[in-house]
């Protein structure tokens, strides 16, 4: 069946099965920035944005993705870089593959909560595992990211 | 899960009717649990386009449509007003908020899941339920209910009025599901009190409600005694998460709380 | 120091977080064979029959392999050095299953829908055996889980298949039993330890392909890219000079991907079909079929004297290797070596054990290995030891523990899976980390506990660990340095960066050396063909050992640069002076950028190169002091972890920013294993803790506090005098989590986790005993 979705302000066409899942359907063509982790929505490395929400992609049918925007951190680069930045010089980055899918809900915070406390950031992300870094650099870069930016 | 095809419903009565065509055939909301399940599925009949994620509060109730994803319905403003806004406290609890960007209130409430952390909830606030083809029934009535006819939930209605609420989750960490989820209630002095995940599904302890809702005063000692008669309502369970005795236990500590928080 | 010891972002933080693509299965070919794999629904059974044939029908399908399709050739798919101390005791594919989720028949198809059906399709019957289910039952029982005769080890590891044992040891110290029994205090408990699951995020992944000049090429997600090519050459009996093994970026390892996981099978599919084939672990897979941490039970017997003096240590360990012997021997012997010298002022000590073979998921390495569990057991029974001598567990620590300049026998007979290495302590900065860790939890104030509001009570407790760096004598890394025109350099290097900033670090001691900056060393790791060998990301070897080879490459580049700048300034060597940058004497000077462009293009033209190997010849132990506080709910058991303090000694840090990752990382890894990481496993031997909504790992909620120090140290040996630092944030949580939560409500919790449940029913327990009296 086929889809029309806009990628990163794009708009494509995927030919899908009923019940493939949108990680799939990225990975299959080419957005490989999207990883895949549990298959079961609970690690959180697969996320994109669905109209904007961070949602698992793993576990989102392809097929109600039809018509709808869908963003991965290729159409976010600007933003990833910076956070990226902030990353490095907290040590907060080990080996990475945790890291596309916190730039994205990192990218949602913000639209979404301003000036968010501590609790606030570790609520919005808390579904985003990893298991490289225990957290804290990862948390203390981020509060400074959405800090500087507010400026 | 397999899904040989998937239908985009143009409305509630072209989903019956595809619903009805085949039992083979099922509602897809947000999809999330039904993505953990095995099940073969013929039509997977979408709503999403039936415009059924919203909430529209009126004067005595608010009216949350099945199709609302769960982090809409805990950033509900008038959903944080109601009982100290312990639906939104038990919904912000559940994993991340990816899954609550994907999964629907509807799904949660249907399922009658064993663990579900918003039933309880629910069930303490007053909660109606309304079905394509039922209609409206109380969430207690349907939860008791053996009813298997296929419907569709259309909306979830919870009655305003100022309620004193508690919520606690009982969990090995944040992204776990619970141990044994705790919802107390008190609207002007009538008392509400339920228990889920024990593993079993939730339901009222209505015997300590009503032993509670008698009293005059409510003392320490009335509230003890109110949690003995509820632990010998509820019936516990062991499985992977914990044992018997160990929900049992936990479960009177914060059915005690609850009554002190709800109380003062 | 200019670039060591500088806190300086990792080399490739920025593209990962960008997305780019990176990681094996985003280098796959695209239109790679799927290849899955048909996995034992039972813990021990034997197939009578497996037909394929409707399976091979199903249009798509390229390949179905049996174990009829493979040579009988026993090996290990333990990632060690050769000849490896692990059994060999696996077949690729064999008649036997030994665990629910061992494979039984592979399928490569075109696409992963075909694949999953043709699983389906393969007609399989069982003869399902009596298994063994626990490992307390396994030594001798008349239930044999490896019979072949086939099987073997490669020297004495005390391996005795048909008594369930794949590898034991014993040694002494003195007479314990003599110590003992003239010790005025002893205490004797028993402690168990559970099968971690290491949860990288990147499951293990692997593909493989033909290349245009005929050769196997394989990209895969592993620790040890060497000893991958040399399993793959021995077992499929394959060229080793036709392979090539390229590790990309890693999505995490902890010791998860330092053994064979897929690689066999994509190789033999892609040399059976001369297309490529891929394969990624399901989650699921990951935890049943990969391998996770060694379940122990450790019965320690401690001695001494009313003054505090410990006298002797004895060690009994029962170690669960699962159905097959990877690391089988050396996790069990770390238990030993890289714990008992903390004490090393005893007359006596003894370790000794078996590592028994159970109908389980294998167990294999993980960070820490048998040093998390031998110090959860050592260092809960010195606590214990304390209450008995009604001693202060610091002030015995103090007492007893090593110390500076000074040496344990242990060292010199333990080794992993072999004799040992005599070593003094020359970097022991464990007295500091101790007093220092005192002052950063405030622990005068709060020890042992303080009762708080709502039935709380804050509790404190601590502990303290020492690690490796490499196995000397065996452990080998190779450094190529090569310089090119303008001044800059490239890094060729075998050791692998599995995200813990090896490629950053080995850089910076390059740059360092060399007198230049970060950016000018560009990395390029892990590529059995292009870059010199090491033997891999395991023992804490790389920052040391790999560490030094990079840092007697880079010397070697500097001593040839010099004299090439003093050929080209005529002059001798003697009168030049470098910086790194200008080649100067008294009164002429080049730069390097010119010396390099000239060496390419001009004249003398040459190409630079150094090439450096290390084999260590000790392993210098880091050390650290963990402290822990928290509040423990007496009415429900519950525990929160207020805040976690670790001062460590590693040598030079060489990126203090990065050390500190490693050891945050590892101290949460521990407090997982402490406290939420409960693995289940049902009647019939099926593990029900096979995915993350039934295994907890902690999560960013989990994490209130961590605070991380590095005492001052500088180890001779070391490069820059930096010892290891990978694995030691993992040792002390579940000891010093013990510890707190019994000095907060007197409950002791010898059994790995330590759930809420655990603790209340000690609880209950107490409170019993309480209205008894
Ligand atoms: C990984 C994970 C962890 C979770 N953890 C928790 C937890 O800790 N606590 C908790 O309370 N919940 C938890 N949940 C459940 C979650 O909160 C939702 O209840 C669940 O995902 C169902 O919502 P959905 O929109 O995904 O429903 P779907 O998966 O789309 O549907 C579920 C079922 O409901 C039916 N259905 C859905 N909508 C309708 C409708 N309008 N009318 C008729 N039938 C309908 C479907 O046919 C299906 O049978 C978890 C879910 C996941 C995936
Ligand atoms: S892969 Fe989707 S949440 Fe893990
Ligand atoms: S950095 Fe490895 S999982 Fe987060």
């Amino acid at each position: 069946m086929k889809i029309k979705v806009k990628v990163n302000g794009y708009h494509k066409t995927f030919d899908v099965n009923p019940d493939e899942y949108l990680l799939d359907t990225l990975r299959a063509n080419e957005y490989l920035s999207v990883k895949k982790g549990c298959d079961n929505s609970s690690c959180g490395v697969c996320t994109v944005l669905f109209d904007g929400k961070p949602v698992p992609s793993c576990s989102l049918l392809s097929m109600k993705a039809d018509g709808h925007e869908i963003t991965t951190v290729e159409g976010i680069q600007k933003d990833a870089e910076r956070l990226s930045e902030y990353f490095g010089e907290e040590g907060a980055d080990q080996c990475g593959y945790c890291n596309p899918s916190m730039a994205l809900t990192v990218f949602a915070l913000k639209k979404e909560i301003k000036d968010p406390t501590d609790e606030q950031i570790k609520d919005y992300l808390v579904g985003n595992l990893c298991r490289c870094t225990g957290y804290q650099s990862q948390h203390i870069a981020i509060k400074k990211y959405l800090g500087d930016d507010q400026l | 899960m397999k899904i040989d095809h998937f239908y985009k419903a143009s409305s509630i009565e072209d989903a019956y009717e595809v619903l009805t065509k085949n039992s083979k055939n099922a509602i897809i909301a947000g999809g999330a649990w039904m993505r953990l399940s095995s099940k073969e599925i013929d039509t997977a009949i979408d709503l999403s386009e039936l415009g059924m994620d919203k909430v529209v509060v009126e004067d005595d109730f608010i009216i949350i449509g099945a199709m609302t994803t769960l982090h809409s319905v805990e950033s509900n403003q008038d959903i944080l007003q109601l009982g100290n806004g312990i639906l939104s406290q038990a919904i912000h609890k559940i994993m991340g908020i990816t899954i609550r960007n994907l999964a629907t209130i509807g799904g949660s409430v249907i399922g009658k899941y064993g663990f579900s952390d918003i039933l309880t909830p629910l069930l303490v606030l007053d909660t109606t339920l309304e079905f394509y083809r039922k209609g409206k029934i109380s969430l207690e009535e349907f939860l008791d209910s053996k009813d298997k006819e296929p419907d569709i939930l259309i909306n979830i209605l919870l009655k305003k009025q100022n309620t004193k609420g508690y919520f606690y989750k009982m969990k090995k960490n944040s992204l776990d599901f619970a141990v044994v989820n705790v919802a107390v209630s008190n609207t002007n002095g009538d008392y509400k009190i339920a228990v889920g995940a024990r593993p079993s599904i939730t339901h009222l302890a209505k015997e300590a409600m009503h032993f509670m809702n008698q009293q005059k005063v409510i003392s320490d000692v009335v509230i003890l005694e109110a949690v003995e008669i509820a632990m010998n309502e509820y019936k516990f369970g062991s499985n992977s998460r914990a044992s018997e005795e160990y929900r049992k236990q936990i479960a009177a500590v914060y059915v005690q709380r609850g009554l002190n928080e709800v109380t003062r | 120091m200019k670039v060591v010891n500088h806190e300086l972002p990792s080399i490739d933080g920025k593209g990962l977080m960008m997305g780019r693509p990176a990681y094996t299965d985003d280098l796959a070919e695209r239109n790679s064979l799927i290849v899955k794999v048909l996995r034992s629904p039972h813990p021990y059974a034997k197939i009578i029959k497996i037909d394929c044939t409707k399976a091979r029908a199903l249009e798509g399908v390229e390949l179905v392999l049996t174990y009829e399709d493979f040579e009988r050739r026993p090996f290990t798919r333990a990632g060690q050095g050769y000849p490896e101390p692990s059994p060999h005791d696996k077949f690729v594919l064999d008649q036997f299953v030994r665990y629910v989720g061992d494979e039984a028949a592979v399928v490569a198809a075109i696409d992963a829908k075909i694949a999953d059906e043709a699983l389906t399709l393969i007609d399989i019957e069982y003869e399902v055996l009596e298994p063994i289910l626990d490992f307390e039952k396994a030594f001798e029982n008349p239930i044999v889980i490896h019979p072949e005769p086939e099987i073997h080890d490669m020297f004495p590891i005390g391996f005795e298949p048909l008594k369930n044992v794949a590898a034991s040891y014993h040694m002494e110290v003195g007479n314990v039993a003599k110590s003992l029994s003239d010790c005025e205090v002893v205490l004797e408990h028993s402690f168990y330890t559970q099968a971690q699951a290491h949860a990288m995020m990147e499951p293990h992944t692997v593909n493989a392909r033909i290349d245009y000049q005929n050769r196997l090429m394989l990209y895969t997600s592993t620790q040890t890219p060497f000893h991958v090519r040399r399993i793959i050459s021995q077992v499929l009996d394959y060229p080793l000079s036709k392979i090539r093994v390229i590790k990309p970026r890693v999505g995490g390892g902890f010791g998860g991907k330092q053994a064979i996981h897929g690689e066999i099978l994509v190789s033999a599919v892609t040399l059976r079909t001369g297309k490529p084939s891929k394969m990624v672990f399901t989650r699921k897979e990951v935890f049943e079929s990969s391998y996770s941490r060694h379940p122990m039970r450790l019965d320690i017997k401690l001695g001494a004297d009313k003054d505090g003096t410990l006298k002797a240590i004895d060690c009994f360990v029962l170690s669960d290797t699962g159905a097959y012997g990877e690391h089988a021997l050396t996790v069990f012997m770390v238990a030993g070596s890289k714990v008992l010298p903390l004490y090393n002022k005893v007359d006596s000590v003894r370790f000794h054990g078996n590592v028994v073979y159970t109908n389980h998921t294998p167990a294999g390495a993980y960070r820490g290995y048998g040093a998390i569990q031998g110090n959860f057991a050592l260092e809960s029974a010195i606590d214990m030891l304390c209450e008995k001598l009604q001693m202060d567990p610091i002030e015995f620590r103090q007492k007893n523990m090593i110390l500076e300049g000074e040496t344990s026998p242990i060292f010199a007979i333990m080794g992993e899976g072999t004799e040992g290495t005599a070593m003094f302590m020359e970097s022991c900065k464990l007295d500091y980390c101790v007093t220092r860790g005192l002052e950063l939890l405030d622990w005068k104030h709060k020890y042992p506990r303080k009762p708080l509001d709502n039935n709380k009570v804050k509790g404190v407790g601590m502990a303290i660990a020492m690690q490796g760096s490499g196995i000397p004598y065996i452990d080998m890394a190779a450094a190529t340095i090569k310089l090119n025109d303008d001044g800059f350099y490239n890094l060729l290097i075998g050791a692998t960066d599995i995200g813990q900033g090896s490629d950053t670090i080995l850089a910076q001691i390059a740059a360092e050396a060399l007198g230049t900056t970060l950016d000018k060393v560009i990395v390029y790791s892990s590529d059995s063909d292009l870059t010199p060998f090491d033997t891999g990301a395991y023992a804490s070897s790389t920052t040391y050992v790999s560490g030094n080879a990079v840092l007697k490459a880079a010397k070697d580049m500097r001593k040839m640069i010099v004299e090439e700048g003093a050929k080209a300034l005529g002059v001798d060597v003697s009168e030049i002076e470098y910086d790194g940058i200008v080649i100067k004497t008294k009164d002429t000077e080049m730069t390097l950028k010119q010396l390099s462009n000239r060496l390419y293009y001009n004249e003398d033209q040459k190409q630079l190169t150094s090439t450096n190997s290390y084999v260590g010849t000790k392993s210098p132990p880091p050390f650290m002091a963990g402290f822990v506080e928290v509040d423990v709910d007496t009415l429900t058991g519950e525990v929160e972890i207020v805040e976690y303090v670790s001062v460590v000694d590693c040598g030079t840090t060489i990126n203090p920013m990065l050390a500190r990752g490693q050891v945050e990382g590892g101290i949460v890894q521990g407090i997982g294993m402490a406290v939420y990481e409960e693995v289940l496993y049902n009647k019939k031997g099926t593990l029900i803790t096979n995915d993350f909504l039934n295994y907890k790992i902690p999560t960013r909620l989990e994490v209130k506090k961590l605070t991380t120090e590095f005492a001052v140290s500088y180890e001779e040996a070391g490069p820059f005098g930096a010892k290891s630092v990978g694995e030691i944030g993992i040792d002390t949580p579940p000891a010093a989590l013990a510890n707190a939560i019994y000095n907060a409500v007197g409950v002791r919790i010898t059994s790995l986790p330590i759930t809420p449940e655990k603790i209340l029913k000690g609880l209950n327990e107490k409170r019993g005993q309480e209205n008894g009296k």
